[in-house]
């Protein structure tokens, strides 16, 4: 072992010579103002839209939300059969999607070997890959005609006396918009179910199996009353991605502001309201009651996924940010 | 350079402790003849509690580790050696809620101080850990003279000496002088283990502290770190936590001895030449420890 | 794993266990079922966008200008330079500040602290893109008056940040604790450990997130329509309209021309092939990290 004499010192005081200084708070400073950032855009979302959807809030008035008429040539802006058409199609949609979402979510955390759940799993997150625009052009051109010719023509022979069934059959319209949404809220419902159910202990399946329970059972006794809260807030994640998807929706439903319950009538959403007329929006006035609208759709949606993401941190806390990706 | 300095090994007693059955470091009274290439520093540690939160975990511990010594911490598990040694680099209050109170000196001045920058402190006083811990990005060689680099010296002629000078202290050089280039995760858990402590010698530290530093090795990259330690007190101050009281009798020229109290605080028991702790120590409690009499 | 014929049924209700062995085959098959409904409509749409996709896509599609309305021909360059100017302007916009603000939450902010902006960049996240497009409207295309790529840009920028900080938050807690201290007790400074040891050791994970949200973003239509509007002639310039991938898309499959609809079939299908690969690639790896880190 040889002995360099001095080398210590040496290196000791070149250490203390680069002794930074500043660099910690600077970085602080940075990291800090970056994620404020990340939070100042919920805010600045909030009040650049409301800004700029004053000119309609003023004009518009409280029938904004209560009417039904949208006559933009005569400037009434009356937003309700948006709300009800997204209300309609989103609520429907998160319907079909929870049951086939929460369904997916079991059969893969509880029922599939893992050589099943793991491709079965990948396929229902890539379905949340799958550009939203892309869903609008099958929609439009596959799912629309077929659902016409399998589904809304049988259905309006046999039951067109129901009000859900009634109307003239084209294949545009709620029905199809339904389909397509449900098909896009299921990967959020069926991801984050499986995390929450994934998150409930082993004891609690183990507790239930050894007392004689069948697989269900164990499943309806030890799983679900466990993951519950998690699972409602799942939904309320898919309703939030329902509420807010566009273009999908904007291509197959219609695009008329009319308020029917039946599945074969043509509809309009708030999303796709904007997204369809804000380039024939010419006057000052047209544009801002759209914003106006679309004020409300940000409000509305900030809620939902505030209780949404409360409910299921409580059951999973931290395993949301696979949620965001789905 | 290699001037004795006061109170250097010279005052352990001369008599190998036949008493004790495993030992097979050097004896005890050869220490002493090891030539002092660098004289160290003393940390003296003054009422010293440790605080997890509102949960206290070392109450008043009071000793002082010699310069060019080791100094051993020994104790049943959860005794908070692991605490005490992280208390002395200030690693303690790296962990939420963790608090300090009481006196740590190095070479006479409170490390504790206000105004005292912690990171100034870990670059004079080291750490190795009980896993090895290289870091998992960089080289072999980068993983050395990381503490030079990270701190902004680029010196390239410098950083080669260091490596080299740094693992050969650590009796690693032969084995890796070849593959400089690849990660350091790639050596074995014995060799990573050296890495982390030439890593800790390259920034020429003045005390080295080592929690466990063999307890996760094989018997024989066990005894090249202990055969490591016996070296490196030419140099440095050491402080080691060691499960295994062999190791502490093998490596060490004091020993301090920890237990936990009825209020769940861990104490120290007895502090004194290793020596005397394991072959006539004042206190029962240690007496009992060291002869497997304790829980 | 039911029991075996004949095993003695447990305390739940042993009469009708016959009853209870079919519920269960009942419930096991609906589950079976649900799973198989949930992917049949990828299948779907991934075999027709093949089908109808294919025929269509070649080398003018991407190299040339859209031609006059109902012409046989032309291409959908336009929006191939302008996806590609947005995303990536975006990206660029859009990863720093959200690499930084995860690092903030994961090394810096602590637990209160973490938990509050963890909270509020999942609720970000959750917001509809096409009011990300109406805030990038209000801010940047209403003051300079003209739509523009620069709008387009910021909006997918908005869109990117809560998905790379999350993953960055994720992937920076998946490096052990013992790689910090490591840095730390070498009287390293935290912010540079952070920078060339943790950062690093979680790089290939931050870089798969970052990705993802690229193959997020290039499929974003709703936000670019206030923004960059669309542009029949290719366009390099920030300050103008910028068609896009998506837009063209939309346009043309809402047109009534043959042609047109081939076109959106064939860009459709350029889409769909760079966001499955770009995320099943980060899936891949991120599953593998996850994996080996645990
Ligand atoms: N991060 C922490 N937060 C709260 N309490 C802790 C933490 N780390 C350790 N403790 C507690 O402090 C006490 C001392 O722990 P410490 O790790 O110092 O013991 P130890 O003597 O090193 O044990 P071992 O021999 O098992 O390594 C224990 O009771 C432990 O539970
Ligand atoms: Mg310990």
């Amino acid at each position: 072992m040889s002995v360099v004499p001095g080398q210590p010192d040496r290196i000791r005081t070149l250490l203390s010579r680069h002794r930074p200084r500043y660099g910690e708070p600077i970085f602080r400073g940075l990291v800090g103002l970056a994620s404020l950032t990340v939070v100042a855009l919920i805010a600045g979302l909030i009040l650049v839209i409301a800004q700029q959807s004053l000119t309609g809030i003023a004009h518009n008035g409280l029938a904004f939300l209560g009417g039904s008429d949208w006559d933009p040539v005569h400037q009434v802006f009356q937003a309700l059969p948006f709300i009800y058409g997204t209300v309609f199609t989103a609520g429907t949609a998160l319907v079909l999607a929870m049951l086939i979402g929460v369904g997916v979510a079991i059969f893969l955390v509880d029922l599939a070997p893992a050589w099943l759940a793991r491709p079965v799993g990948l396929m229902v997150e890539m379905l949340a890959a799958i550009p939203s625009v892309v869903y609008g052009l099958w929609g439009i051109f596959v799912l629309a005609p077929w659902l016409r010719d399998f589904v809304e023509v049988p259905l309006h022979d046999t039951l067109g006396f129901l009000p859900f069934f009634s109307g003239n059959p084209i294949g545009i319209g709620n029905l199809a918009a339904v389909v397509v949404l449900t098909i896009m809220v299921l990967p959020t419902v069926a991801v984050v179910s499986r995390d929450v159910l994934a998150a409930v202990p082993i004891s609690q399946r183990e507790a239930a199996l050894a007392l004689g329970a069948t697989r269900w059972e164990t499943i309806r006794i030890g799983v679900l009353p466990y993951a519950r809260s998690g699972i409602v807030g799942a939904g309320i994640l898919g309703l939030a991605r329902g509420v807010g998807e566009t273009m999908a929706v904007t291509m197959v439903i219609g695009n008329a502001p009319v308020i029917s319950l039946s599945l074969f009538s043509q509809g309009y959403t708030m999303a796709s309201v904007i997204a369809n007329e804000f380039s024939e929006a010419t006057t000052n006035l047209y544009r801002s009651s759209l914003l106006e609208i679309g004020l409300l759709l940000l409000m509305v949606t900030l809620l939902i996924n505030a209780v949404a993401r409360l409910l299921i941190w409580r059951v999973a806390y931290g395993s949301t940010s696979r949620s965001v990706l789905a | 350079m290699t001037a004795m300095t006061d109170g250097s090994s010279s005052s352990l007693p001369a008599v190998a402790p036949d008493a004790l059955p495993l030992s097979r470091g050097l004896p005890l009274g050869e220490r002493a003849s090891a030539a002092l290439e660098h004289p160290a520093v003393q940390v003296e540690v003054g009422s010293l509690h440790a605080y997890y939160g509102r949960h206290r975990v070392l109450r008043d511990v009071t000793f002082t580790a010699r310069p060019n010594a080791v100094t051993a911490i020994i104790g049943p598990s959860g005794c908070g050696k692991s605490t005490l040694i992280r208390c002395l680099n200030r690693m303690h209050e790296v962990t939420p809620g963790a608090r300090v109170e009481g006196e740590v000196r190095l070479d006479g001045s409170s490390i504790y101080a206000p105004g005292i920058d912690p990171v100034v402190i870990r670059q004079r006083i080291g750490m190795v850990f009980q896993r090895p811990n290289p870091f998992p990005t960089m080289s072999i060689f980068d993983n050395v003279v990381a503490g030079l680099k990270l701190a902004g010296i680029r010196d390239r002629q410098l950083l080669d000496e260091v490596a080299e000078r740094s693992l050969q202290r650590a009796a690693l050089w032969d084995e890796v002088r070849d593959k400089l280039k690849s990660p350091g995760g790639a050596l074995s858990g014995g060799q990573q283990q050296r890495l982390c402590i030439a890593r800790a010698i390259a920034v020429e530290p003045e005390v080295i502290l080592m929690d466990e530093p063999a307890s996760a090795l094989d018997p024989i990259s066990t005894l090249k770190i202990e055969e490591l330690m016996d070296s490196l007190r030419a140099s440095y101050t050491i402080v080691i936590v060691t499960h295994n009281m062999q190791q502490a009798s093998r490596v060490s020229d004091q020993t301090a001895f920890l237990t936990v109290g009825d209020d769940g605080a861990g104490y120290l028991v007895e502090f004194d030449d290793t020596a005397t702790i394991f072959t006539n120590p004042r206190q029962r409690l240690t007496e009992d420890y060291i002869s497997g009499r304790f829980g | 794993m039911s029991a075996p014929a004949g095993f003695p049924a447990g305390p739940i209700g042993g009469r009708n266990i016959r009853r209870r062995r079919a519920t269960d085959r009942l419930m096991r098959g609906l589950l079976g079922l649900a799973a198989l409904l949930a992917i049949v409509p990828l299948v779907l749409v991934l075999a027709f966008v093949l089908i109808q996709g294919l025929p269509a896509l070649n080398l003018a599609l991407i190299t040339q200008s859209p031609v006059p309305a109902g012409f046989p021909g032309g291409g959908v360059a336009p929006a191939v330079v302008g996806t590609l100017i947005m995303v990536g302007l975006g990206t660029l916009i859009g990863t720093p500040v959200a690499v930084l603000a995860g690092i903030y939450i994961r090394e810096y902010a602590g637990g209160r602290g973490a938990t509050a902006i963890r909270f509020l960049v999942d609720v970000l996240a959750g917001v509809p893109t096409i009011t990300i497009g109406l805030f990038a409207y209000g801010l940047i295309v209403v003051p300079s008056g003209s739509f523009s790529g620069l709008a387009g840009a910021v909006a997918l920028a908005i869109i990117i940040v809560p998905i790379v900080a999350r993953i960055t938050d994720e992937m920076l807690g998946l490096v052990p604790g013992s790689v910090r201290e490591a840095a730390y007790a070498l009287g390293i400074p935290p912010w540079r450990a952070i920078v060339r040891v943790v950062l690093p050791a979680a790089g290939a994970g931050i870089v798969t997130g970052i990705l993802l949200g690229v193959a997020r973003i290039a499929g974003e239509t709703a936000p670019l329509i206030f923004t960059a509007l669309g542009n029949d002639t290719v366009s390099t310039s920030l300050g103008e309209p910028m068609d896009a991938l998506p837009l063209r898309i939309w346009v043309y499959a809402s047109g009534p021309y043959d042609s047109w609809h081939a076109q959106a079939w064939a860009a459709s299908l350029v889409l769909v092939l760079l966001v499955l690969a770009f995320s099943l690639l980060t899936r891949f790896i991120l599953r593998r990290r996850a994996r080996s880190r645990m």
